[in-house]
Parts: C-alpha cells; sequence; structure tokens
C-alpha cells in the first residue's frame, strides 16, 4: 500500500480520459487532491504542466507532470503497488497495448467525431466508422478475455478501463441521437460487459451520470455556434 | 541471443514503422528472418493472417504469435527479451512515462502534420502542413534539449526508445528535402535535431539498416506521380 504520496490530478469530471486516471489511482489505493478545470478557461497551472497538447488529465506526482491518460496509467501502475492494472506477462501486455491503441486512434476520434459533426452527412459518416470500430473491439473482447468476465481476467484491468471509460457517453450518445454503439444483438459480449463494468464498485465511484455528459455536449455545441457566428 | 526463440519480421523496405522495428532488434544484437511484404506473392493472406485488424507491416512474430503495431512491437521486444543487450526503456517509471509521451508525440501530432505537408490535397494544405512540421519540430527540439540534457540521445548516453520511433523516419527524413524541398530538421531552427540524426545514423546497429536515401527518393517520385495522376484521373 503506497505511503504519503504527493498526488494531485488536474482533470475534468465529464472527461473520459480523467476517468480512467480516477479510476487507476482508486484501485491502487491512492490519495489525491482532485482539481477541476475549466477548459474554457484553463489555469495557469495547466498550461503551466501540460505546454504542448494544454489538456487533461495531468498527474502531477511530487511536483513533476506526467500527461496522456494511457501514459498515466502506465506509470501508476509501474510505481505503484497493489493491484496489477496490466498484464504482467511481455505477450498479453502487448495484446492489451495494441487495442489500447486501437480504441485510441480508431473508435475513439470516430464516436467524438459523432459530437463534433456540423452536418447531417458528416454524422452519418463518423456513426458507420464508429460502429465498425466497436465490431473489431467485440471480437477483441472474446480473445482478450478467455472466457472471463472482464478484458483483464476475473477483475477489472488495463482495457476495461480504457474502454470503460467511454460508457457513459455512449449512453449520452443514445439519449441524443438514438444510437446504440454497444447493443445485444451486435455486439452481445461488449453489451454484458458493459453491464458489468456499469455496476462495479470501481466505475461507480468514478464514472458521473450519463446526463451530465449529454450537458457538457450541449455547452460545447453552444459555444461552436458562438464561434460560428462570431467568425461571420 | 536466447535459445530456441523463433523470430520472424514481416515489413516493407520502405516503411518506417518497419524501420523501427529493425533498428530495435539490431540495437539489442537479437537475430531475426526478415520477409519483404513487396516480394511475397501471397502477402494479402499473410497480413490477413497475421494482422487481421489492420492488415499492415511490420508484424513481429515471436514463436509463431503475432506482435503489431510498431510502437507496441519495441515494448515487446524491450520485455520480452529483457536480459539481452540494451535496455529500449528507461529504468526509471518518470522517466518511462516521458518516454512514452514524446513517443505518442512524434506518431499523434508529428506524423500527421508532415503528412500533410508532402501529400496534402491542395496547395493550401501542404503550406499550412508545412508550417505546422516547423512548429512541431521545434517542440521535439526542445524535448531533445530539456529531457536530454545535452546528451547525445533523447535515450541519454545510449539510443533508446524515442531515438528509435523517431529514427525509424531518418530515411525519409534524408529523402525529404529532394523529394518535397522540405527540410524536415532545419539547421538553424533545430540544430539539436540535425545532430542527433547524424549521430543516430552513425551509430554502427543504425547505419547498416537504414534504407538507401536514393532508392526512397525513387520510390517517393514514383509515389507522387501516381497520386498526381489519380487525382487527375478523379477530376475528369
Amino acid at each position: 500500500m503506497a505511503g504519503k504520496e504527493d498526488l494531485k490530478l488536474l482533470g475534468l469530471l465529464v472527461s473520459p480520459f480523467v476517468i480512467r486516471v480516477r479510476m487507476a489511482l482508486s484501485m491502487k489505493g491512492l490519495n489525491y487532491e482532485y482539481v477541476e478545470e475549466d477548459l474554457f478557461n484553463k489555469s495557469e497551472l495547466l498550461l503551466k504542466l501540460n505546454p504542448v497538447h494544454k489538456k487533461v488529465p495531468v498527474l502531477i506526482h511530487n511536483g513533476k507532470p506526467i500527461c496522456e491518460s494511457l501514459v498515466i496509467l502506465q506509470y501508476v501502475d509501474e510505481l505503484f503497488t497493489g493491484r496489477a492494472i496490466l498484464p504482467t506477462d511481455p505477450y498479453e501486455r502487448a495484446t492489451a497495448r495494441f487495442w489500447a491503441a486501437y480504441i485510441e486512434d480508431k473508435l475513439c476520434p470516430a464516436w467524438i467525431g459523432i459530437l463534433k459533426a456540423k452536418a447531417e452527412e458528416e454524422r452519418a459518416e463518423k456513426v458507420k466508422e464508429t460502429l465498425a470500430a466497436i465490431e473489431h473491439v467485440e471480437v477483441a473482447f472474446a480473445k482478450c478475455s478467455n472466457g472471463n468476465v472482464f478484458f483483464g481476467g476475473d477483475s477489472i484491468g488495463y482495457l476495461d478501463i480504457v474502454l470503460g471509460s467511454f460508457l457513459f457517453w455512449f449512453e449520452a450518445l443514445r439519449r441524443m441521437y438514438g444510437l446504440e454503439i454497444i447493443n445485444t444483438s451486435k455486439t452481445p459480449l461488449l453489451a454484458a460487459w458493459a453491464e458489468r463494468f456499469g455496476g462495479s464498485v470501481e466505475a461507480k465511484e468514478v464514472v458521473p451520470e450519463a446526463d451530465k455528459a449529454v450537458q457538457y455536449a450541449n455547452k460545447l455545441h453552444a459555444a461552436a455556434a458562438v464561434k460560428l457566428v462570431s467568425s461571420e | 541471443m536466447a535459445g530456441g526463440d523463433d523470430l520472424k519480421l514481416l515489413g516493407l523496405w520502405s516503411s518506417p514503422f518497419v524501420l523501427r522495428v529493425q533498428l530495435a532488434l539490431s540495437l539489442k544484437g537479437l537475430s531475426y528472418e526478415y520477409i519483404e511484404e513487396e516480394a511475397l506473392v501471397n502477402k494479402g493472406e499473410l497480413l490477413l493472417k497475421y494482422n487481421p485488424v489492420h492488415k499492415k507491416v511490420p508484424v513481429l512474430i515471436h514463436n509463431g504469435k503475432p506482435v503489431c503495431e510498431s510502437r507496441v512491437i519495441l515494448q515487446y521486444i524491450d520485455e520480452a527479451f529483457a536480459g539481452i543487450g540494451p535496455s529500449l526503456l528507461p529504468a526509471d517509471p518518470y522517466e518511462r512515462a516521458v518516454a512514452r509521451f514524446w513517443a505518442a508525440y512524434i506518431d499523434d501530432t508529428m506524423l500527421p502534420v508532415w503528412n500533410k505537408s508532402s501529400m496534402g490535397k491542395t496547395e493550401e494544405e501542404m503550406a499550412e502542413g508545412k508550417k505546422q512540421s516547423l512548429a512541431t519540430a521545434e517542440v521535439l527540439e526542445g524535448a531533445l534539449r530539456d529531457c536530454g540534457k545535452g546528451k547525445p540521445f533523447f535515450g541519454g548516453d545510449s539510443a533508446g526508445y524515442v531515438d528509435v520511433v523517431l529514427g525509424g523516419l531518418l530515411g525519409w527524413v534524408r529523402a525529404s528535402d529532394e523529394l518535397h524541398g522540405v527540410k524536415p530538421f532545419d539547421p538553424e531552427r533545430t540544430p539539436l535535431l540535425v545532430a542527433w540524426s547524424e549521430r543516430f545514423g552513425a551509430l554502427e546497429a543504425v547505419e547498416p539498416v537504414v534504407p538507401d536515401v536514393s532508392r526512397l527518393v525513387e520510390f517517393g517520385k514514383m509515389w507522387k506521380a501516381r497520386l498526381a495522376a489519380a487525382a487527375a484521373g478523379a477530376s475528369n
């Protein structure tokens, strides 16, 4: 069990990337100071500690910043003992990293693209991409879980956190656009997994209600509309 | 070299991502069988079998099991062959996080704008790409200066993970001036990166592995011509 560590997390309650880090810290039994950022009005601290991307999450450990959620997850896993987040076997770690990269590079831009789309055609395109990507992830679950209930085996691991952090946003997209990214007919394994993940102690601690995500999406859309108007 | 380890690498001579894996294997002194995709008759089949998700090279096949995605492969090599040759990633967890951050920066931020500058769909897009490329190179220069702390490589005294990730691009960096009239590493604005590329390129484990620049230029010219023809054909 980690002793008193100086840990601070710059975050946003509705950010899935931040939620990933909070889950990991919680799983390791670590206490930290949480600072909610206003991304429309970024703090000096955020700009100073993540000058390259100016994004959350930023984990500050003993004054030193670590950025990028997947980098932070691996950092927390390697530095602190307790529950393992990534598998220990090198081949299983490679498989986990492969799918995390897939989720980040293919699935993530697609579903975020649904929110950002400025026209129906663009949105339809992004929906198609999202549904295609999630099918690959369904196959991944079958392979990685090995008959177990989570990607990580019988308890939550790296991929569960990486994908699970998106679930409340998927529910928000369902409420906003009637879109079911994960459903029992097309992606039955993921549908069952999503229930388990959502009902877990780890998720309940840090994952917000989907409505918070809907509210935030409306805020983003309103801001984008203002920008468009003011640029005319 | 570990006995009983069967290593195969499915690659393409011109791919910077494949080159990264070759550089890592070379730095660690690991032997492997190289299978050139271009020379394969059944490449579609092989790629579908070993990389069904992306159908791309590089694929490292270790004792029959495939590992895909260059940065995943690099970390796999480092972990599976931990006792052999130098380590690619630093031992300290914070330094590892910094290395992973910059590797991600190279692929997610720098590469897309480099591609835009040479393969953008319009003159405007390419010009924007060139501007952004200069900016990202300057950020990377800062990383070498601040994280490297005056040491010869991103990895410190010897080449490591970030050096290999960036090093995979070396052939194309060299070819870029002749192909696109652009120096990704400008001697005035990014002198440390220029010095780094010469130093890295001269390493015993690196020099024989990097593809011939003139061959890359020829390939690049042919590729550009193909793209232009496709664009012309599409607009008819």
